[in-house]
């Protein structure tokens, strides 16, 4: 155990926070659209070593050395000071890493720029009515024909479609194989003939969700990332990135520090609610959670940092359900604290990802912990995973 | 920044599991829990010989010189085995004299304490469920010390006693003094002895620097618990996912069973996170003094209630087995509830931990 940085990542760290006091911008460029002011300053941090720092430069990336050390300080300053850096999209979080690991040299030239820049919106295509958690028995196919891809299917939950320009996603190309075997991983475009999009309001008001309709849809034959049938295994070196971000311990530790500080200006049965002894227990209580939490994201960063991830093989399998449970538990316990606003619908300002600091946020992110439990895995589908491969128990009796 | 074990630490953790398995079998472990007099000599002699003794004392006065990250990862691998060994008392007296003592009083004790020739412990709890310095009440005044401690780790057996004194300071008592009495009690723990003393003007040695490492004390126990209950917890899982492989209902293992592989992914995802926890109380002790407080006070009250949660789980997953006096998951169930209370219960840690964290 060395907690210090050393001099080289402290001095990293200076130069980076004299960067980042450069946002929000100001002069002219203040007065840019938001959304170009966004773009400017992550390209910015870019060309400066500091975003998408181990992604090769022909890809949109700064083409560094990759150092863990660095990306865990890059990634505690970005969230400190809420500058743009690295998108946490589809596209950027989830695709882009897919690609760099298994996509073909055009795919990573034409999808991996843009797709971390946010030009290409991107959604991503598993889930299924009749294929949820035991998502390979997904029945949406693709054939061939005249060189390209003839889709066919029902997609669901499909986070962003809305506003996607492209689809990553998985189909059935080899009908006589095996479930596992017979699904292909497959690139589309969101604007093509035959795809109709329905919004799914969810229980907060929102509508995140969308229905993806794929009637005949036309793709190119090579829009398909890795080997015909080898699907499955693309789609779990996705899912990674995916669990990975949703389980991030930055986030959590930001959470909670919101829940404390509204409770800096609550009374409650007189006293101030933070001096209150059930509030204290319950903090306590939850902080318990988050350190260990938070000590096992630096745990694994450790392990990653000297090539010996087989040390935390464990914590990594089970950083989903700890993440979640956790997220659960601080926004249960501020949604208890709002007060009887808790009787209020949230807003639609309120109902956006990233709204906080009113009681009506509170209540959208408490009932948004749900999604996060089902997303990318749901809770029951980790603790078979945690069982079986983290404890060696056996799978499920009528698992087929 | 390196967030984990040295190679030194790991193998240490595994001599310690390998001497373990070897020198006390179930049946040895047995055996002292039955007598209910929670040390057996010979075990604890052979750590002794690796070393455990003497392990966070300096080099000059026969130690290792390593640290209380150290001492937590034998006492986790202690709390695995349930071994019934005066290790706990031992090593905090020898951290109280290390950092609490005079050169002339380090020089005095610590040598014997790292040899083992002189058996130590510490005397903090008094009656009333008080545990900590600043509720201490025995009075020492002209070198003798009166008051009553109670729950002292091993105290039947001890040849010196660190007390705890009022106003937070610690003060060293040979066993066989006069006015010292002595009584041992049956813990809930039976690989754990504990004793009740009386001190009735019995002449002692203050600790020179004794009030400024009573608080340090205090947390490097803290964590020594919290790593023991973590260990211990472990065992019961293991343990348990052995049982599941072959106890066989309806026809097939209990593994076979989703609910019981969820309740046991339940258990493991509560309790591993914890672990950095305790990497992490433990180092602060060592090195970062202003997070020490803390830390310590959230990884025993966090870690000991996620270890009797594991616990009462696993026991359960046993079904009346498990609950009968026959079957061995009590030892280590009872081994967390010993973590759980000494020093106080999680929710007195919790308090703590709010405070020291600005809450209000």
């Amino acid at each position: 155990m060395d907690l210090r940085y050393g001099e080289k990542y402290e001095a990293f760290r200076s130069e980076l926070r004299e960067f980042l006091r450069g946002w929000p911008l100001v002069g002219p460029e203040g007065l840019l659209p938001l959304r170009e002011q966004e773009a400017l300053f992550r390209q910015r941090g870019i060309e400066r070593g500091y975003v998408y720092r181990h992604i090769p430069a022909e890809y949109g990336g700064a083409g560094r050395e990759p150092d863990v050390i660095i990306d865990q300080i890059v990634s505690e300053e970005y969230a400190a000071s809420g500058a743009p850096g690295a998108l946490l999209t589809q596209g950027a979080g989830m695709l882009a890493p897919t690609l760099l690991e298994l996509g073909s040299e055009a795919q990573k030239r034409r999808f991996v720029p843009r797709a971390l820049t946010g030009e290409d919106v991107w959604c991503q295509g598993y889930s299924e009515p009749g294929a949820g958690s035991d998502l390979a028995s997904l029945s949406s196919r693709a054939e061939l024909d005249g060189g390209e891809w003839v889709i066919h299917g029902h997609k669901i939950w499909t986070s962003g479609a809305d506003k996607a320009d492209y689809m990553f996603g998985l189909f059935r190309t080899e009908p006589a194989a095996p479930k596992h075997a017979g699904i292909s991983y497959l690139l589309l475009d969101m604007k093509a003939p035959g795809v109709t999009i329905r919004p799914l309001r969810e229980m907060t008001g929102g509508a995140l969700f969308n229905e993806v309709f794929l009637d005949g849809v036309r793709t190119p034959a090579d829009w398909i990332v890795g080997a015909r049938g080898q699907g499955w295994q693309v789609s779990r070196s996705t899912l990674k990135h995916e669990r990975n971000m949703i389980g991030n311990p930055n986030a959590m530790r930001r959470l909670f520090d919101e829940l404390v500080a509204m409770l800096r200006g609550q009374r409650r049965e007189g006293v101030p609610a933070l001096e209150h002894p059930v509030v204290r227990q319950r903090l306590a209580e939850i902080e318990g959670y988050l350190l260990a939490h938070e000590y096992t994201g630096r745990r694994m960063l450790t392990s990653t940092a000297r090539g010996d991830l087989e040390d935390t093989a464990l914590p990594t399998l089970l950083m989903k359900l700890s993440g979640t449970n956790l997220r659960r538990r601080i926004s249960e316990a501020a949604y208890d604290w709002i007060g009887a606003e808790a009787l209020l619908e949230p807003s639609e300002a309120e109902q956006q990802p990233l709204a906080a600091g009113t009681p009506g946020s509170w209540t959208a992110r408490m009932m948004g912990a749900i999604a996060v439990a089902i997303a990318g895995g749901a809770s029951n589908i980790q603790r078979n995973v945690i069982g079986e491969r983290g404890l060696g128990l056996p799978r499920d009796l009528h698992a087929r | 920044m390196d967030f984990g074990l040295s190679e030194e630490q790991r193998l240490l953790q595994d001599t310690i599991r390998g001497f373990a398995a070897m020198e006390c079998p179930i049946a040895r472990l047995r055996e002292r829990f039955e007598e209910g007099g929670g040390c057996d000599a010979a075990l604890w002699k052979g750590l002794v010989e690796m070393g455990v003794a003497g392990l966070a004392l300096p080099a000059s006065n026969g130690g290792s010189d390593l640290e209380v990250l150290d001492l937590a990862l034998v006492s986790e691998v202690l709390g695995e085995s349930a071994l019934p060994v005066p290790f706990l008392g031992h090593v905090l007296a020898g951290l109280a004299l290390r950092w609490g003592g005079s050169p002339a009083q380090r020089d005095h004790w610590l040598p014997r304490l790292a040899t083992g020739d002189t058996a130590a412990t510490v005397a903090f709890g008094e009656f009333g469920g008080h545990w900590q310095p600043e509720e201490w009440t025995a009075e020492l005044q002209g070198g003798r010390l009166s008051g009553a401690k109670v729950f002292v780790p091993d105290g039947a057996a001890a040849d010196a006693i660190v007390v705890g004194t009022r106003g937070g300071g610690l003060a060293l008592v040979e066993a066989g003094a006069p006015g010292l009495s002595v009584r041992a009690v049956l813990g809930v723990d039976r690989t754990r002895a504990v004793a009740e003393i009386a001190l009735d003007g019995v002449v002692a040695e203050p600790l020179a620097e004794g009030a400024g490492a009573a608080g340090r004390l205090r947390d490097a126990a803290l964590v020594l618990l919290a790593a023991d209950a973590f260990g211990a917890a472990w065992h019961l899982l293991r343990a348990t996912i052995a049982y599941v492989g072959t106890r066989e209902q309806f026809g097939t293992r209990l593994a076979q069973f989703q609910a019981v592989k969820h309740q046991l992914a339940n258990a493991v995802t509560d309790l591993e996170p914890a672990r950095g926890l305790l990497w992490y109380a433990a180092h602060a002790v060592d090195r970062l003094p202003e997070r020490a407080p803390h830390a310590a006070a959230v990884a025993k009250a966090h870690i000991t209630d996620r270890a009797l949660s594991v616990a009462r789980d696993t026991v359960e997953l046993h079904g009346g087995i498990g609950y009968t006096w026959e079957s061995d998951v009590q030892i280590w169930f009872k081994r967390t509830l010993f973590d759980r209370a000494f020093l106080g219960t999680p929710e007195l840690h919790r308090e703590r931990s709010a405070a020291l964290a600005g809450w209000a």
